[in-house]
Formats: C-alpha cells, structure tokens, sequence
C-alpha cells in the first residue's frame, strides 16, 4: 500500500510540472507578437563573446547593427556545434520571433543550420565560413566570409620588414584550407620585402588549448623567432606570452594591442559589421537574400588593426603601399610561379587566382618558406 | 639571441616540465591524500576550474595575486568539503558525486567567470634562477614559479607524515581498513570528509596557478581536462607524493615534445607526439602491472579496488 501512494504522490508530481511547463510557454507568445513591427535577429556564438577573438569580432559586429533602427539583437554565447545549436536556433524564432538568424560558428552549417532551415522556410540563415552551394543547400540559408589573407600579406609585410633573426612564427589549430591560406599569406608578404624570411609553423591541433598554445609561442621564441602570429580561437595567450618574452606579435580575429602595449606590430581583424548590415537590410526591405557574401579590404569585410608603436616607418608605409593596391582591386596574391615547400609547382607562371576564385578555399599546401607540414 | 637548433627539444621539456607540471602535481597530491582516506575525488577537475576563476577574478579585483590563491583554496575548500560530506550519506556512490561536482564546478566557474574573461589580472611572480647564463632561452626557461616549489616541499612533508606522524597513520588506516579505524575510535567520516577537503583546498591552488601564472588567463578552455589527467596521475604514481612529483614532472615535459619538434623542423605525426604523454602513460602502466596482484600500494578502502 505505501508503495502504491508513492507512486500517486510522483504522478501527481508529474502531472504538476507537465501543468507549469504549458504555462511558462505562454509568456513566450507575448513577444512573438511584439515583433510584428521589428525585425528580431538573432546571434549564435559559439564561446564567450569577449574572447578577444573569433567571437568577439562577430559580437562587434552584432553590437553595432542593435543600434540600427527597427531591429532587436538577441544573442547566446556558448553554444556547442551539437543538437544544441538546433534548439537554441528553434527556441529563437518560436520564443523571440527571430527572423533572421547569424549562426557565427563554422561547425553549425552541416547538418544543424540546413536541417532547422528546412523546417522553417521564412527563416533566413546567415551562416559564417561555409561554403554554400547553389541547388545542394536551401535557399533561406546563405554564407559571409572574409578574406582575411589580405590582412594576413600586410602583417606579413611589416613582420618581414620587423625581424632581425629573420624567423617568423605561427601557432596554428588546424590544417583546413581557411588557415592555410592564411599562413601562406603572411609567410608571402614577409617574403615579398625579404626572401629569406622563414615561417616556422605549429599546429596545436585544436582551436582553444591555451596551455599547448603558450608552449608552442615560448618553444618558437626559444628557436629564434622574433615575431609571432597565430590562427587560433582567441590569441588572448599568445599575444600575452609574446609580449612576456619581449618579441612582436600580429593579432588575429579582433584587436589585441591592448594586451600586447610593447610588441603589437598590427593585426588581421574582421569587420563584419559589413556583412551584417547587409543581411539586416535585405531582410528589412524584403529583397531575397545574398546566399554568398564574400569580399575582402576592398569591400570592407576585414581590417587590419592600428599599427603599434613598434612598427617602424619603412614597414608601414610599405604596407600601406600594398593595401592600397588591394583595396583598388584585382590584386591577386596567389599567382605564379608558386612552389610549395616541398618544391612542387602549384601554380604555373602566367597564371593567377583572384581572391574570389573558389580554388583558394580549397588550398592544400604551405607555401615556400614555410618550416612545417599538414 | 643565439641559434640553439636542435637544443631546443631537450630544452623545451625542461621548460615544459618546470611550467607546466604545478597543476598536476597539486592536484594529484590533493587526490592522494583524499584517496588514502579511502575516497575518490573526480569532481578535482571541476574544482581547478573554479579555482582559476576564483583566483583570477580576485587577483583582478584586489590587485594582488596571493589574495587570488587564497581564494582559490578557499573555493577548493568548500567544494572539497561539499563532496566529502555528500559521500558520508549513506548509500552515496563517491565516484557518481565526483561527477556530479566535477560538472557544478565547472558550471558555477563559467557562469561566474563571465566577466573575467577580457580583463588582465595581475599575475604572481616567478623565482629567475638562470642569472648565470647569458642565453636567453635558458634564462627563460629557469623561471621556477613559486607553486611549483611549494607543490614539491609539499609532497616530501606529506611523504614523510604519512609514515611517521600520528595523523597520517590514522588516514592511512581509514583508507585501509575502516572497521579497524573505528574498532580503534576513529571517526571515519570525519578524516575522510577532511581529507576530501585538503585534496580541494590543493586543486583549487592548482588552478589559481593556470590562471595566474601559466598560461596565466581565464578562460573556459583553460584546464582542458588537467584535473581528470591529474587523478589518474594518482594511481600511476602508486598512492605515494613523492612519485606525483615525478609524474607530474614527466607529465609536463612529455607535452611539450610536440610543439618543440614542430619548432625545429620535424613536423611529420605532430598528433601523434601530441599523444605522447598518454602513450607513455599507458606504456608504463602496462610495464608496470601484474595479472598475479592487484596494484600495489593502493589503500584497501577504496571503491575501485574493492
């Protein structure tokens, strides 16, 4: 008999929390209907968004388009590239009335993003970093990305026309085209003032392990380098490790010349406001969506962080040299003769790739001058 | 600075060992005197998250590191007390509360932690012990962190108590055999649940360290799973401080062959030399067990060996 009264005691237990559940949900239609007049936009990063890196810089941008009229930004940090996304995305659009969503991290895309957007079709998807393809993925969804190689050959530029022991570092996470292509970049600018500049690489093999990153900076100091640089979530340790040891350091992501007052030459940082806005706006005026959104300095998709006070005269206004040819457009910095660093030909004299060119976001190789392997 | 080419290998383990062993080394000798009490720890990693958190902010807000390692132990303390209490219930599984803490704690440390994230705390000071050379690297690389020294007075005096004083004697027979300690007139409970709060008290330093000295920032990536490595450190060092010591040591410097093969131009099956300290883990472990005993040295109370 107790037994029996136990369990009517958990049904009723039961049932009291299914009763509360149906009514919490309630609240959540008030500002569905709220919304009707605004455009609800919601943010999905994937760590904290004062990382001082890759999240930071899409939360810059978040924080600006929140101050444009008729529109509210919501946001959630901390979202891991799992089934979670797809909740926090369907909690978005059911509770708040999003209607256009940026998932910023490059996991979300496949399968998250597409199979939430197949669900609900009015919803639009602006997805950071992958690569969206015609007639394959739905056409509410679409990607913005950067390139970001630009500002990676300019710190190139200055650190070669920086170091006196003629070795660069770089610290980065993991060999997929997106940071090879910057590794190349940054060890071509540095060549391209001097040819006897080396990168020596390390992978730490994942995007955030702080303890592996400030021991990949503090072994390449040991070995020489003098100016270091980096592709990792947030570079907040290596620019302090730099720092530390009294060598330069390029920032990445977002500005870290606060923490690095001494050896900040200058940095590749996103701009994303650029991008945003214009999502915000087509969704405003109702216009179809740009499923590919892609552009470089030119078009104001990235920047490169003010230079430090240990950048000297020469390099910088070597630098400004190139960008200015950059932002003039055409420039292409992966032509040929290119070799590899195992001596191989990857692009043949006469030939070149435009930043637009779908080829480079495909790059498997490290250029010559680079001291490391995929 | 002077081209040390291939010298850079054995001097990036020595750099690695010195910087990056503390937090093992305090969290396993924390995990061995709780498990000598006869309990098992597994929330420490939650606890060395907490700590750095706890460390950092209080480091940022007071301006003084110490005050931040102080309230890392503090926060150590408490959590480690948490548990042990939690395990004198009775029927409470040791090893399912340790989950449970282990995921409190790094829960509560990150919504806690949110506002320390950006801002830059002042970090504790290191003992330079390489005037005598003019190198450069070996100057850097001898910046002994004070943690690190007291860690390893540490486990000699804990060494050394556990053999020849009173109270180690009775926390080795609680962890041996209970019904002896309480046939004797101890109070089980009680030592564990002490126990279990010193083993806290020495992660939550552990993780003051990771955010205070190296690589000095908070962050929620920042332990990676350093806690989970140290308990395990435990048993491979065989229940004895004096070999966490040495484990600890082999730990750290083990991690840093990968990064400082890549610097010096050997770059093939870097993840594979990433793996390396848990390879050689696993290499000693199975060179050093028997299938004719059970681990040596492994107190008699314990829920893994019972």
């Amino acid at each position: 008999m107790a037994d029996d009264s136990r369990i009517e005691g958990r049904r009723r237990v039961l049932r009291a929390a299914l009763a509360t559940g149906a009514l919490a949900t309630i609240p959540g239609l008030i500002p569905r209907a709220l919304a009707q007049s605004k455009l609800v936009i919601g943010v999905i990063y994937v760590g904290p968004k004062d990382d001082y890196g890759y999240n930071q810089a899409q939360a810059q941008a978040a924080a600006v388009i929140r101050k444009m009229p008729g529109v509210t930004v919501i946001e959630q940090e901390k979202v891991a590239e799992t089934m979670d996304v797809q909740k926090v995305m369907a909690s978005m659009i059911e509770q708040d009335g999003a209607t256009l969503i940026f998932p910023t991290s490059f996991g979300y895309f496949d399968p998250h993003v597409l199979r939430v957007a197949e669900k609900y079709p009015k919803v639009r998807f602006a997805h950071c970093g992958g690569l969206w393809t015609k007639g394959k993925h739905p056409a509410n969804t679409g990607s913005y990305f950067g390139y970001i190689d630009e500002c990676q050959y300019l710190d190139g530029v200055v650190a070669g026309m920086t170091s006196k022991t003629k070795k660069l570092g770089f610290i980065a996470a993991k060999p997929i085209p997106q940071v090879l292509r910057n590794i190349n970049a940054f060890t071509m600018g540095a060549r391209s003032v001097d040819p006897s500049v080396t990168t020596r690489l390390i992978f730490t093999g994942d995007w955030s392990l702080p303890v592996k990153e400030a021991e990949a900076a503090n072994t390449l100091i040991d070995q020489g380098v003098d100016v270091v640089t980096c592709h990792v979530d947030s570079p907040k340790v290596i620019v302090e490790a730099a720092e530390r040891r009294g060598v330069y350091v390029c920032g990445y992501h977002a500005s870290q010349a606060t923490l690095a007052p001494k050896g900040y030459l200058t940095g590749a940082e996103w701009n994303w406001v650029t991008p945003y806005t214009e999502h915000v706006k087509a969704a405003q005026s109702g216009q179809p969506m740009n499923n590919f959104l892609r552009g470089g300095l030119k078009e104001g998709f990235v920047k490169t962080s003010p230079y430090g006070k240990s950048s000297s005269e020469a390099a910088r206004k070597k630098a400004d040299a190139v960008k200015g040819e950059m932002t003039k457009g055409g420039y292409a910095i992966f032509k040929g003769p290119l070799k590899d660093n195992t001596g191989k030909t990857v692009i043949a004299t006469g030939s070149a790739h435009q930043q637009t060119d779908p080829v480079l976001e495909q790059m498997n190789y490290l250029v010559d001058g680079v001291i490391g392997k995929i | 600075m002077t081209d040390i080419g291939w010298w850079g290998v054995p001097l990036a383990v020595l750099g690695g060992a010195i910087r990056v062993s503390t937090p093992f080394l305090l969290v396993s000798l924390g995990e061995c005197i709780t498990e000598k009490s006869g309990r098992i720890n597994l929330g420490l990693e939650g606890i060395l998250v907490m700590g750095a958190m706890s460390g950092y902010a209080v480091s940022y807000l007071s301006g003084n590191p110490w005050l931040g390692v102080l309230a890392a132990a503090c926060a150590g303390l408490a959590l480690g007390l948490l548990h042990g209490t939690l395990c004198n219930l009775p029927r409470v599984n040791d090893i399912a509360v340790g989950i449970g803490i282990m995921l409190f704690g790094t829960g509560l440390a990150f919504y806690f932690g949110k506002p320390y994230v950006q801002p830059q705390a002042p970090m504790l000071p290191s003992i330079p012990l390489g005037a005598w050379s003019d190198s450069p690297q070996i100057q850097a690389v001898l910046q002994i962190p004070p943690l690190l020294v007291i860690g390893v007075v540490l486990a000699f005096a804990l060494d050394w108590a556990f053999r020849n004083t009173r109270w180690g004697l009775v926390v080795r027979m609680v962890g041996d055999s209970a019904d002896a300690a309480r046939a004797m007139g101890y109070p089980v409970n009680v030592v564990r649940t002490l126990c279990t709060g010193a083993g806290g008290l020495l992660a939550g330093i552990g993780g003051a360290f990771l955010s205070l000295y190296y690589p000095g920032s908070w962050s929620e990536g920042l332990s990676s799973g350093q806690g989970l490595m140290a308990v395990a450190l435990v048993i491979f060092a065989r229940w004895q401080p004096v070999h966490c010591v040495y484990a600890a040591l082999l730990f750290g410097g083990a991690g840093a062959v990968g990064p400082a093969l890549q610097s010096v131009g050997i770059t093939s099956g870097y993840y594979l030399f990433s793996a390396a300290p848990y390879v050689l883990t696993l290499g000693i472990m199975i060179a050093a067990s028997s299938p004719r005993r059970t681990l040596a040295g492994a107190p008699g109370e314990l829920s893994i060996v019972r």
